[in-house]
Formats: C-alpha cells, sequence, structure tokens
C-alpha cells in the first residue's frame, strides 16, 4: 500500500466525478437546493393546511334538544361553531366530512339540569380527522362553560364560596433554556437529515467507480496497471466518502443559512410580540452539539461508503447496481425514523446498534446533552463496523469472481 | 520472454459446476517474436492472456514475464507488460491526454517523462489533433490510438493483445496490425490472440491452436503446414480441432 497511488487514484476519480451530472446532481445540486427547499417548503404548507383548518369555523348538527331551547340557542349564537339544520343521515355526513361533529342532547336535558342532574350529552366526531377534533373541541368549550356556569349558579344560590368546588389551580412553568426546546424539536430531524444525505450522497460516486467502470470496460484497463489493488480501492474508497461528506456538509450549511434567512425574514419580528411558543418554531441549537455531530457522523460515512462500495462492485452494470443500492435506503431510513420517535432514550445496548445510535446520540448532542460513555460506545463500535465494512470491500475487490463478474 | 508452465485455470459456476477455462497450457514465448493464440470463441484465449496479464490468479501452474512470476510479484509483472483488448476502454470523461498521464502516474513515471513520453506517442501515432478533447466523443480510431499510447507509456517489454481487432474495420484492424508487427521490431515480446485465420498467417512467428481449453498444436505457420499437410490455416485449424472432436 502506497500514499503515492491512492492519491494519483483518488484524484483521478475526483476529476472525473466532477465531470458526472449525475453524480455533481447527487453530491451537490440536490443536498445544496432541494432539500432546504423541500423542508421549509413542506414546513410552511403543513403550517398554512393547519391554520387553515383551524380558521373554518367547524359545521355541527344537534340531534335532540327540542325541550332546551336555551343551551340550543346558545349554541346558534356561538360565533366558534355554525349550527345546521339536522339531516337524517347526519352519520354518514360525519364521515363525508360535509359536517365536522353532531351533538345529541337527551331529552328533558334542561328540565334536568334544573332538577339536579341530566343525561348525558353525546359527541360524535370523526378520530384522527383534523377538522373534526376542532370542532369536538368547540362544542366541548361550550359545555365545559354551561357546567361551571351551573355550579356558579348553584354555588351562589347556597352562598357557598367558589372555592368550595375549586380550592386551588396550578399553572405550567417551562424551565429548559430555548436552545433544549429547539434541540429536542430539531434533533430528531437533523440526524435523520444527515443520515440519509450521508447515504446518497454515497450511493451515485460508488456505482460509478464500481459497477459503471465495469460496464464501460475501464475495470479491466485498470486492473492491467501495476498498482497493488488494495491501492485502487482504498483511492476509489476514498472518493465515495468525499461524496458522502460533502452531500453531507453541504445541505447542512444551505439549511443552516436558510434557517438563519428565514428566523430574520418571518420570525424574528413577528415572534416578539407572540406566546413563548416560536422558541421552538425556529429553534436555535447548541453549536458545539453540531460539531459533535459532525465527528460522530464520519464513522458511520465511512461504514455507508464502504458497504455501497461492495455492494455496486459486485453488480455488472450500473442498472444492476441501481437496483441492489436503492432498497438499502430503506435499511437505512427505518433505524433512524426510529430514532426520531418521541421517548426513545440511549441505553448500552441501543447504543451497538449500527445507525439508530447515531439517530439517539445525535439528538441528544444538539440538546446539550453529553453522555460521555455513550459517545465513547458509539464512536467505537461505529469505528468498528466501518473498518469491517472496508475491509470486506477491500476483500472483494479481490475476488476474481466480483470484479470478472459476468 | 514470455513462459508459462502448464498453466490451469478453474471456475466454480453454480450451474455447471467446476469449469476447466486453461487446461495445462505450457508455452515459450521469446523478445522479438509474436506468439499467435488461435481458437474459437470460448477456446481459453481470454483466460490465458488474463492470467499472464496477472488479472486472474492461475489455479495451478505457473508463468514468468520478463523475469516476474505472475503467482509471487504479480505488480512487477504488470509494470513489465503492455495489455490491450477489445474490452479495455478509455476513460470517456478525461482526455486523451489526461488518460495517458494517468496511466503513466499509475506505472510510477515522473512528471518529465510523462510529458516526454507523450508528446512522442502523440507524434507517432499522430494524434495532436484530439490529444485535448474527452474520449467519449472520439472516433474508434482515436479510441484506439489512444489505447495504444495507454499500453505503450511504461514502454513495456511485453506486449498482450488480446481480439484488438475485434469489431474493428478493415482500415483500423490493419493499423492495429501494423503497431503489432512495429512492436516485435522494437524487440518486444508479443502475444496475439485471435479467432481470425488470415491475421495469424500474415503476422504470428509462431503460433499455438488453443481448443476447450488445451493447448492442441505448436509451431511456426511452416512446422504446422507440414505437420498437417495443408497449406491453408483454416484447413490446418480445423484438422487439429476435428481430430480432438473425433477422438
Amino acid at each position: 500500500m502506497t500514499w503515492r497511488n491512492i492519491l494519483t487514484v483518488y484524484l483521478k476519480e475526483l476529476k472525473d466525478s466532477l465531470r458526472d451530472r449525475r453524480t455533481l446532481i447527487s453530491v451537490i445540486v440536490i443536498p445544496t437546493f432541494v432539500m432546504p427547499a423541500l423542508f421549509f417548503g413542506v414546513g410552511k404548507i403543513a403550517a398554512g393546511l393547519f391554520s387553515k383548518a383551524r380558521e373554518e369555523i367547524p359545521t355541527v348538527m344537534i340531534v335532540g334538544g327540542e325541550d332546551s331551547p336555551t343551551v340550543i340557542a346558545e349554541f346558534k349564537q356561538s360565533p366558534k361553531i355554525r349550527v345546521v339544520a339536522l339531516s337524517a343521515a347526519w352519520k354518514q355526513l360525519i364521515s363525508d366530512k360535509q359536517v365536522r361533529a353532531v351533538v345529541k342532547f337527551p331529552p328533558g336535558f334542561e328540565a334536568g339540569l334544573l332538577a339536579g342532574a341530566a343525561e348525558p350529552v353525546t359527541i360524535y366526531h370523526y378520530e384522527g380527522e383534523l377538522k373534526s377534533g376542532f370542532a369536538v373541541g368547540e362544542v366541548e368549550q361550550l359545555l365545559r362553560a354551561l357546567r361551571e356556569r351551573t355550579v356558579a349558579t348553584r354555588l351562589a344560590e347556597r352562598s357557598l364560596p367558589a372555592t368550595l368546588v375549586k380550592p386551588f389551580d396550578f399553572k405550567r412553568e417551562n424551565v429548559a433554556p430555548p436552545e433544549k426546546v429547539g434541540g429536542n424539536l430539531l434533533g430528531g430531524i437533523v440526524p435523520y437529515i444527515i443520515i440519509i444525505l450521508c447515504f446518497t450522497g454515497a450511493m451515485y460516486p460508488a456505482m460509478d467507480l464500481t459497477a459503471g467502470e465495469k460496464e464501460r470496460g475501464t475495470m479491466e484497463t485498470l486492473l492491467c496497471s501495476p498498482v497493488p489493488r488494495v491501492d485502487l480501492v482504498l483511492g476509489k474508497f476514498l472518493m465515495v466518502l468525499t461524496g458522502s461528506l460533502s452531500a453531507m456538509l453541504l445541505s447542512l450549511l444551505s439549511m443552516g443559512l436558510s434557517a438563519a434567512l428565514a428566523g430574520v425574514l418571518f420570525v424574528g419580528p413577528v415572534a416578539a410580540g407572540r406566546s413563548p411558543a416560536p422558541a421552538g418554531a425556529i429553534p436555535t441549537i447548541d453549536p458545539m452539539g453540531l460539531f459533535g455531530v459532525l465527528a460522530m457522523i464520519l464513522p458511520v460515512a465511512v461504514f455507508f461508503s464502504a458497504i455501497i462500495f461492495t455492494v455496486a462492485l459486485f453488480a455488472k452494470s450500473y442498472k444492476e447496481a441501481q437496483s441492489y443500492v436503492g432498497p438499502m435506503i430503506f435499511v437505512v431510513i427505518m433505524p433512524a425514523v426510529v430514532g426520531m420517535l418521541p421517548g426513545i432514550d440511549l441505553n448500552a445496548r441501543l447504543a451497538l446498534v449500527p445507525i439508530l445510535n447515531l439517530s439517539l446520540v445525535c439528538k441528544e448532542m444538539l440538546s446539550g446533552v453529553w453522555h460521555w460513555n455513550y459517545i465513547g460506545l458509539i464512536f467505537g463500535s461505529s469505528c468498528l463496523y466501518a473498518a469491517i465494512a472496508l475491509g470486506i470491500a477491500v476483500k472483494m475487490f479481490n475476488r476474481e469472481d466480483v470484479i470478472f463478474r459476468a | 520472454m514470455i513462459d508459462a508452465r502448464h498453466l490451469t485455470k478453474t471456475f466454480k459456476d453454480k450451474k455447471r459446476g467446476t469449469i476447466t477455462a486453461v487446461h495445462d497450457v505450457s508455452f515459450t514465448c521469446r523478445a522479438g517474436e509474436i506468439y499467435g493464440l488461435l481458437g474459437a470463441n470460448g477456446a481459453g484465449k481470454t483466460t490465458t492472456l488474463r492470467l499472464l496479464a496477472t488479472l486472474l490468479q492461475p489455479t495451478s501452474g505457473s508463468a514468468t514475464l520478463a523475469g516476474h512470476d505472475v503467482a509471487t510479484d504479480p505488480v512487477a509483472v504488470r509494470a513489465n507488460v503492455g495489455f490491450l483488448a477489445a474490452s479495455t476502454a478509455l476513460y470517456g470523461r478525461l482526455t486523451a491526454r489526461e488518460m495517458i498521464r494517468y496511466f503513466g502516474e499509475l506505472n510510477g513515471l515522473t512528471d518529465a517523462s510523462i510529458r516526454e513520453r507523450t508528446k512522442r506517442l502523440a507524434d507517432e501515432l499522430d494524434m495532436h489533433e484530439f490529444l485535448d478533447r474527452r474520449c467519449e466523443k472520439f472516433s474508434t480510431g482515436m479510441k484506439q490510438k489512444t489505447s495504444i499510447a495507454r499500453t505503450l507509456i511504461h514502454d513495456p517489454a511485453v506486449m498482450i493483445f488480446d481480439e484488438p481487432t475485434l469489431g474493428l474495420d478493415v482500415m483500423a484492424a490493419r493499423a492495429i496490425v501494423r503497431f503489432v508487427r512495429d512492436c516485435r521490431d522494437r524487440g518486444k515480446t508479443v502475444i496475439y490472440s485471435t479467432h481470425v485465420m488470415s491475421e495469424v498467417e500474415k503476422l504470428c512467428d509462431r503460433i499455438g491452436i488453443i481448443h476447450d481449453g488445451r493447448l492442441l498444436a505448436e509451431g511456426s505457420l511452416e512446422e504446422l503446414r507440414t505437420r498437417y499437410g495443408e497449406h491453408e490455416m483454416e484447413e490446418i485449424f480445423v484438422k487439429v480441432v476435428g481430430a480432438e472432436g473425433g477422438k
């Protein structure tokens, strides 16, 4: 193994890849432009849809209640809901999303209230449907207000204090600094994006440098040169790693820049007049955490690069390589998604699961939590996996039946 | 000088079991001589040449090229070999100059000597016009010249040609044949595989007929003519292969 050879191969592959449109698109263009656009675009659309759903005044039907005119009148006057005339097929209408919720008052509801207690009121809704949920919220609000008024009246009639039924109150107070709130929100998504890009960045160079070369007939030319095969693999591998790391760094950079820009443009001035919630909307993350993430991702990038390299090397053509490597992305996404789920915390066993461990430790580091023993364990195990994967890649490159597979 | 002794190569195939692509092949080829390996498709020509170029490892037997053993010192063998085959292509996204430079660097040449040799080869092969254009846009003739320059950049003592005229038109094929003769006249050891009888007649000092992985007959064209009582190479070939088939 000589560094001169490895460098020669690496520099040639770098030059070659920089002239390959497919590699350029996947390593530079997509991470820089599409990912942030996708991210902010989808975020904006989702936020837009949510507020639109909020703004819509839900349609509600009322079943029964003919003998309770006061309550019905109150419902009809409420600006928060729109009561429409009852239709016989009201259950079907909820399913069809024509009506968001239906309230069913028992017979003699008001009379029952005056006498002491009434039969329960039923709210029909469509579980899981956002707008139906909003309608239920509004209806419950109205019913709760009615109940509280009734209680207040009864207490007043008996000259009893309000504290009889509400002896104390409670409230929430947030102690997490804003960057931790942000870290938890963003901490889940950032490692996910990094992991995916690390993988896709390695994909195209890996396929081009292995199966692509076989297909174009240059692999045999290259093997004729008096360079030990291990030097060829390492030179090529370094190029794949370069693709992986550049895709990741570029996307982080451009996402960071657009987040900062978006913060200044939209959220900054508006947030000042609002509730404390926007602290989580454009979160600040621990810059040290970002460096930690970059350090932790290195062995994983090596691991990905070596694995994709090996799989693609086995293929005879670029197309075949794509059909092997493409589905691998699901194997990568799954542990990354699991890491995003709330409530999954790092432990010694999970620290040994590749990809998932990275996802989890990144979430912690971005929110400023540093469990050094886990970080060490994860970094160590990642390095071990990376070394094994690279070893396999070198071994495969030396196998005649892989290199000359026909 | 090439010295092959009892070269054997077997492959494992899931469907067909163990296949012996090259079976106990021995021959020698001296400097300033063209050795022609004649055989039908699938006879074992390519595998034999790949064994010599150390692209494949022999299952048993040995071979030395320019004094280096293919099994123990493959890197030194490759440093002394120029390998040109129909299947050795160029990097499309590199220019001809970059392609030649890359292989010069892989052969450990210094920057100055790469520049000097590139110039000389471009003069000899008349390549200056397209030297700085990308290979993907080349005509067959340009590709061929670039490939030749690539194999010659390190001035190897042994040249291995594996069906180099495959798929070429008459003019391009003639250029290759002329180039192979040039190599011999410069004192290189040349081994040349083909299934085209006329090329063997025109070009080769010694001929080996290979069939089913076995070297069945060997000698100069004259020796083979006398031995088999035929004048045409094609008739000799049919006799040799047919005799084997009839056994």
